[in-house]
């Protein structure tokens, strides 16, 4: 799916271009009841500034930090989400599903 | 992501132009496709995702590509700048499709009942022509008028349009699947006519006519059940 109102890879390129620091999370794959399809992106910069969704919240915060980090490295990430995932415990994916999330900074 | 990546990914969209953003995983290495540089089993691989519309992972050989479609907005055609169509133009846009409006009677189609919306007074048949609807766009008819709405279903008819709706009762529908029977469209053809219009959520005003409307689109666009109400 890609028919987003919300257009995250034009915002984050707005960010970008008017000199923020910009990383951006894409779902790259789910299974079972994940909120978002694949290709939902969250853009977070370094300064605080967030949108979109790759989960419909409930692991906003545990990508956020990722992308902070990425965005300090460079070093793209991809991570996993879901009940086989202790972190995902950690995070609370209440909904059960499992999900992927491609971190990259915009360099 | 490249800054010649997120160019070219950016213009592209511009372009109104449908590409996939390849990725590989988990290094991040990305290209744009379809693209002679790429192998034929990944522009293939593209190809389907954007017929489909359908983002995701796909593995070829020992290698994982994330596959992100970008294709242009939807498309949906009014024809008829009236009042219902006022109600459905800013519900489309929040769904994020592309909306024109068509009414050659420049009365109706005014900028001021219609501000921020492409807005074609030809007539319906050259509107259409110009248009061209394809397998992204769906088309609705609201004028009543046989006149503006028959060239209109017509063109429609004969284009990939995924979805064709036309305003009016069962009795006003049945009388204009005869005239465009005449035309030359067979039962077959006119059961893409979606008549009485929406889904059958009672709607009486014309916010909730277009709400039932573009529920509608949705149901067929994604296959719901909900869209395999019988023509009437």
């Amino acid at each position: 799916m890609n028919t987003e109102t919300d257009d995250i890879l034009a915002i984050a390129a707005a960010w970008r271009a008017a000199g923020e620091q910009v990383a951006l999370a894409t779902v790259t794959e789910t299974w079972g009841s994940s909120p978002r399809p694949a290709g939902s992106q969250l853009a977070v910069t370094k300064s605080g500034r967030m949108a979109g969704s790759v989960s419909g919240g409930c692991i906003e915060g545990a990508v956020s930090d990722v992308a902070m980090k990425t965005i300090e490295t460079g070093t793209p990430q991809l991570l996993d989400f879901g009940i086989t995932n202790e972190r995902a415990w950690e995070v609370g994916l209440a909904c059960g599903g499992k999900l992927k999330v491609f971190v990259e900074k915009l360099s | 992501m490249t800054p010649d990546i997120l160019a070219a990914l950016e213009q592209a969209r511009r372009e109104k132009r449908p590409v996939v953003l390849a990725t590989s995983l988990p290094d991040g290495a990305q290209c744009l496709l379809p693209s002679p540089a790429a192998s034929a089993e990944l522009n293939a691989a593209a190809e389907q995702k954007l017929v489909h519309d359908d983002s995701g992972t796909v593995t070829l050989g020992s290698q994982n590509w994330f596959l992100h479609v970008y294709n242009p907005p939807l498309r949906i055609v009014i024809v008829g700048a009236v009042h219902i169509a006022q109600a459905l133009v800013p519900f489309a846009a929040a769904l994020g499709y592309g909306v024109t409006v068509v009414d050659p009677r420049r009365s109706f189609a005014t900028d001021e009942r219609f501000p921020n919306v492409t807005v074609s007074t030809d007539w319906p048949d050259e509107a259409m022509d110009a248009l061209a609807p394809d397998a992204r766009t769906a088309v609705v008819t609201l004028t009543h008028d046989p006149k503006l709405d028959d060239p209109a279903l017509d063109r429609a008819l004969k284009s990939q349009a995924f979805y064709i709706g036309a305003l009016g009762s069962r009795k006003t529908h049945a009388a204009r699947l005869v005239r465009l029977r005449a035309l030359g469209h067979s039962d077959a053809a006119l059961a893409r006519i979606r008549g009485p219009v929406g889904l059958s959520i009672e709607a009486v005003t014309a916010p909730e006519i277009a709400l039932s409307v573009l529920a509608e689109i949705v149901a067929v666009r994604h296959g719901s059940p909900l869209a395999q109400k019988l023509a009437a």
